[in-house]
Order: C-alpha cells, then sequence, then structure tokens
C-alpha cells in the first residue's frame, strides 16, 4: 500500500510554482491534524514514557527516579490483580460475545421477512451509553429488589449478590459488557456470511454433505478472516474496560473488578501518583502492542485465505 | 477494512453507503443455507426461528424497557416485592424530582453542545487531512499517514496523565476545551475513513475543477464531500454518540456541576449515596432518548459507523 507510486515520485522532481502551491496547501490542510499528533497522541505519548521514571503529583516537577515505578509495579499485587481482572473479563466476554453473535447471525442470515428489524433492534444496546446501562443493570442486579433474582427465585436459584459478591461481580460485569458488544458481532458476522459465496453449498450438497459439514468446512474457514477481526477488536476493547466497573462496582469489592485502565485512573487521579500511573500506561501500551502485533503474526497461521 | 475497486458511475455511493446496503439487507441475503426443503418440515423451521429469534430479542432488549418502566413507577412500588412488570399507578413523579433536584437539563444541554462542536471539529478536520493526504502532493504525506495510523490503536487511557498535566498547565482544567479542541485536531479513524473514500474518488473530476481556477478547498468542498455524503453522516451519527456516551475524559476534565455533560452527571447521581432506582432509571432514559430517536431517524449511518469504528471511542 505504501509502495511508491508514480504520484508520490513526482514530488521529488524540480519543482514548478504551481506544485510548491499544491505541497503548500497539503501541509497547510493536514495541519491541525499535526497538532493534534503533538499535543493529543504522540506527544503525550512520549512525555509518558519520561514521567514514567519520575515521581510525580503534578505539584512542582517531576523527580527522576529511574526505574523505581517499574520495579514498584513489578512487585505490586493489585498491579497483577488488575491485570488478572482484565484478562478474566477479556477472556470470558470476547467469546462469548462472539459466539452469540455468531449464532444469532446465522438465525439472521436467512431470505425471510423482517430479518432486518431484528438487526435493527439487537444493535439498541450498542447505543444506550455506558453509564446508562450499567446503571440500569445494576438495577437489574439489585439483590433486594432487581428483576434477575426474582426470576432466579423461580427456578428455585438464588438470591444471587451479584454485583457485591466476590464470586459474582465480574461475571456480573461480564454480562454487561456481553450485553453491549452482542449488536457489533452480530453485523460483523453477518457482513462475512453473505460474503460466503452460495456456489460452495451447492457444491456441497451434491457431494452429500449436511448441514452440520457444511458448516464446519465451509462456513468456517470463509468466515475465518471475519472471526479474526472481531476477536482482534473485542480483545483490544476489551482491555480498556472502566466505565462499567467504575459506575456499578468501583473496582471492588475487595478489587475483584479493579481493571488495568481503573488501576491506572486511580493512581492518578486518586492518588495523584502521576509517575506510577504512567508507568502503569506504558507498560499497558506494550502489552497491549505486543499483543496485537503477535495476534496480526498467528493470523497467517489462523484464518483461511480465498487467494 | 479493504475497499472494493470501484466503478466511476457507482461513485456516488461509496463505500459506507455500499456497507450499509448490504450489512442492511436492502438487497436480499444472498443464501438461505440451513433450511431443508420439504414444505411443513420448511413451516416448522421457519416458525421456530421466528419463535427463537422473538425470545432473543426480548431478552437482549428487556433491560431497556424494565428501565422505561421502572421511571413510570412510584418509588414504593419500586422498592417491592414482588415486582410489579407494568406500573400500577403510571407516573413522571421520578422525572419531576430529577429534573428539579439537579441541573439535569443543563446536563443535557451541555452535552448536546460538546458533542456538536466535537462532531463538527471531527468532520472538518479529518475531511481536510484524508483530502490532503489523497489529492495533494506533498513530501511526507506518507510518512503522515503512517503516523496517523500507528495512533489508531493508541488509548485515551495511555496518553490521560500527560495530557492531564498539560491542560492543568494551560488552565484548562474546568472547561470544555480539553474535550472539544482535540475534535478539531484530527482523528485517526475519521481520516482513515475518509481517505479510504476519497481514493475512490476519480482525480480527473480534481484536476478539471482546478483547471477551471477552482482551489484545494472548493474541490473538497465542491467535489469530495458531496460525493461522500454518506461516508460523512456515518461518521457524523458516529462521532456525536460516542461524544455523548465519553464518559473517562469530562470525568477527570470537568469537575463543576454546571459543566458536566449528562454521561458524568449520571455517574455524579449515581454516586449520591442511597440509590432511588426511579430516579436514577428515569434520569438513564433522559440520558438515552436523544440517542434512541437519532438511531431510530438514521439506524443504518449508526449501524455502518459504528461496526466500522469497531466501537472506537
Amino acid at each position: 500500500m505504501f509502495a511508491r507510486t508514480e504520484t508520490s515520485r513526482r514530488v521529488i522532481r524540480p519543482r514548478s510554482k504551481a506544485a510548491r502551491r499544491e505541497s503548500l496547501w497539503g501541509w497547510a490542510l493536514v495541519s491541525p491534524t499535526l497538532l493534534g499528533l503533538l499535543f493529543f497522541t504522540v506527544g503525550p505519548f512520549l512525555v509518558a514514557i519520561y514521567i514514567s521514571f519520575t515521581d510525580w503529583s503534578l505539584l512542582g516537577s517531576p523527580t527522576w527516579v529511574g526505574l523505581t515505578n517499574f520495579k514498584q509495579l513489578f512487585h505490586d499485587t493489585v498491579f497483577w490483580t488488575a491485570w488478572k481482572n482484565t484478562l478474566y473479563y477479556t477472556g470470558i466476554s470476547v467469546p462469548l460475545s462472539m459466539a452469540l453473535g455468531l449464532g444469532i447471525a446465522l438465525l439472521l442470515n436467512q431470505k425471510l421477512p423482517a430479518m432486518s428489524l431484528f438487526r435493527v433492534l439487537f444493535f439498541v444496546p450498542m447505543t444506550v451509553g455506558v453509564v446508562a446501562s450499567g446503571l440500569l443493570w445494576s438495577w437489574m442486579f439489585n439483590p433486594q429488589y432487581g428483576l434477575l433474582n426474582y426470576l432466579f427465585h423461580f427456578v428455585g436459584l438464588g438470591p444471587y449478590k451479584w454485583l457485591t459478591s466476590a464470586n459474582m461481580s465480574m461475571p456480573s460485569i461480564i454480562i454487561v459488557g456481553v450485553w453491549r458488544s452482542i449488536g457489533f458481532n452480530i453485523i460483523v458476522f453477518l457482513a462475512g456470511l453473505q460474503a460466503v459465496p452460495e456456489t460452495l453449498y451447492d457444491a456441497a450438497a451434491i457431494d452429500g454433505a449436511g448441514n452440520l459439514r457444511k458448516f464446519r468446512h465451509i462456513t468456517i474457514p470463509l468466515l475465518s478472516p471475519t472471526i479474526f477481526f472481531g476477536a482482534l477488536i473485542g480483545i483490544i476493547m476489551s482491555f480498556q474496560v472502566f466505565e462499567q466497573t467504575y459506575v456499578m462496582t468501583q473496582g471492588g469489592p475487595g478489587n475483584t473488578t479493579l481493571t488495568i485502565i481503573y488501576f491506572i485512573f486511580q493512581q492518578g487521579f486518586s492518588y495523584l501518583r502521576m509517575g506510577y500511573a504512567s508507568a502503569a500506561s506504558v507498560t499497558f501500551l506494550v502489552i497491549l502492542s505486543v499483543g496485537t502485533a503477535l495476534m496480526l503474526r498467528l493470523q497467517n497461521r489462523l484464518v483461511h485465505y480465498e487467494n | 477494512m479493504r475497499t472494493n475497486p470501484r466503478t466511476a458511475e457507482s461513485e456516488t455511493a461509496p463505500a459506507a453507503a455500499a456497507q450499509t446496503t448490504t450489512v442492511n439487507g436492502r438487497r436480499p441475503a444472498k443464501a438461505q443455507r440451513t433450511l431443508s426443503r420439504p414444505a411443513v418440515g420448511r413451516v416448522l423451521v421457519v416458525t421456530s426461528l421466528y419463535t427463537l429469534l422473538i425470545i432473543v430479542t426480548l431478552i437482549v432488549l428487556f433491560p431497556i424497557i424494565w428501565m422505561l418502566l421502572t421511571s413510570f413507577k412510584t418509588e414504593s412500588e419500586v422498592n417491592a416485592f414482588p415486582p410489579t412488570i407494568l406500573p400500577h399507578t403510571w407516573t413522571v413523579d421520578a422525572y419531576s424530582k430529577i429534573l428539579k433536584l439537579y441541573p439535569f437539563l443543563r446536563f443535557l444541554l451541555n452535552s448536546l453542545l460538546i458533542s456538536s462542536a466535537v462532531t463538527i471539529g471531527t468532520l472538518i478536520s479529518c475531511a481536510m487531512a484524508a483530502f490532503a493526504l489523497v489529492y495533494l502532493r506533498f513530501r511526507g504525506r506518507e510518512f503522515i499517514f503512517l503516523v496517523i495510523l500507528g495512533t489508531l490503536t493508541v488509548p485515551f487511557a495511555a496518553t490521560m496523565v500527560p495530557i492531564f498535566a498539560e491542560m492543568s498547565k494551560i488552565g484548562w482544567i474546568n472547561t470544555w476545551y480539553p474535550l472539544i479542541v482535540p475534535a478539531f485536531l484530527g482523528n485517526a479513524y475519521g481520516i482513515f475513513l475518509l481517505r479510504q473514500l476519497f481514493r475512490g474518488i476519480p482525480r480527473e473530476l480534481g484536476e478539471a475543477a482546478t483547471l477551471d481556477g477552482c482551489g484545494p478547498l472548493r474541490v473538497l468542498r465542491n467535489i469530495y464531500v458531496p460525493l461522500s455524503t454518506s461516508a460523512f453522516t456515518a461518521l457524523g451519527v458516529v462521532t456525536f454518540i460516542n461524544s455523548w456516551n465519553n464518559m473517562i475524559s469530562p470525568l477527570i476534565f470537568v469537575n463543576d456541576q454546571n459543566k458536566m455533560p449528562v454521561a458524568v452527571g449520571l455517574a455524579y447521581l449515581n454516586g449520591q449515596g442511597s440509590a432511588i432506582w426511579s430516579w436514577l432509571m428515569a434520569a438513564s432514559t433522559l440520558s438515552v432518548i436523544p440517542l434512541l430517536l437519532m438511531y431510530t431517524l438514521g439506524q443504518r449511518y449508526v449501524v455502518a459507523g459504528m461496526t466500522m469504528s469497531g466501537a472506537n471511542r
């Protein structure tokens, strides 16, 4: 994509007045974006790396402490708990949401009336904001008057404490995450399913393949790029889970829902330990980048491409 | 996301629109894969399919319906066991309490203002950058695009500490500037999306206009923007929704109650000690209504944009 094309080679030729003007316009139009990179993305990220080597409470100037923050992070059990929780959330919510999304997408991928209406409805939770969904689910989970315990009581289960119990708090947060992301997965899988050529199924049918074998040997391999894409996006998003836990549990009870972003937020803005928070941010971004790069590397082995 | 090579004729419906139509099933889904042939069996299969879909839809939508129903109940009915499904007495008491005791209309207005500004800023700055990266030739163009692409995966959490420090240095804490100004300074996802579309627009159109004496800005405004309206709508709608729902940055930058957008206002209400659920559900409903309205009116743009952004915040 970034190979030199004819147009970019032309830039290097002796410039006419018109070319110089064009170049000037080019820089003018990207200049807001360049400022954005400088002050809001790349710049702050580089500064975060610097701050991570300092001790700083926002007041005064940062004191260089070398690797102290990173060493301390390494021995901080709360930091490891935050990672464990984040991986727990990701490891359960991503496959669950994708499996349900694929299942519903298979149901919706029929030449029948009203299928688009269902698709529209499944997407509604996504437009409900994280805070509002956190609140409405807190109400569903309410141990005393909540609807869920009432329903479970019918089948002779519960009452559960949901958000206030150490065992159930993370599963409860996961339920909300899956609920919000399922619409996204349905749309992604539907697009993938509709790209599978029908002739393949016809050919398989002639060879006597049943529905299950068609699904196993045609749908899944041809859908694997979609599955990969959904998983990648899902993992990147789940790693950043914060708002749900902020609204519903404040990381508790006993840090059972403290996620890595929550940890950074807490260290930075509750304890004003900017250096320590930045060290956690840098660690987080490195792990996220390495994870993404690894997944992209594995892509060729896991994903079946037509050509 | 891959772009399909497009012909000049289909230019009026660029990728976003193309994707929406497929995604929305304006074209009937090509395949009907899992059903068996015999007629009686087919009726049975179709019926059970619809039943299953209706049940799943109800399960997914029920929490939202429950929020609405709770907001119209009296607090004593809310705190009754067993719970009632429909309110015995429909009341808007919770709404009037919320509006009277908290500056909730102010929260909504703040969100409207912030999200509108963010949307306008994102559309303008992304259109400018994407156009420059596609149409104008200048040294460093490819490199700039690579850097922008690289920032696509940098989450706000990784940079929030230095940005907060920066903002407090220049005295922007407790103002809307940290929420709005970055939007006017480009956004990787928006630039990426528009660039993909602009690449499908034949250069000759712009060059012809240039020969007629149009400057780059007019080429952008009169040719590139009109040819990609559906993408702009999708990007705009999603930017608005994401900004409306964004909690973490206003949580950090805005402390003054009168300046809070509704997402933080809600979280603030929630933090006010003892939970009065009818009030909280009324407040949540109020915060969601504008978005639900937007979704009802332009669902294909919402779905297209949100899917393409991967729910990018």
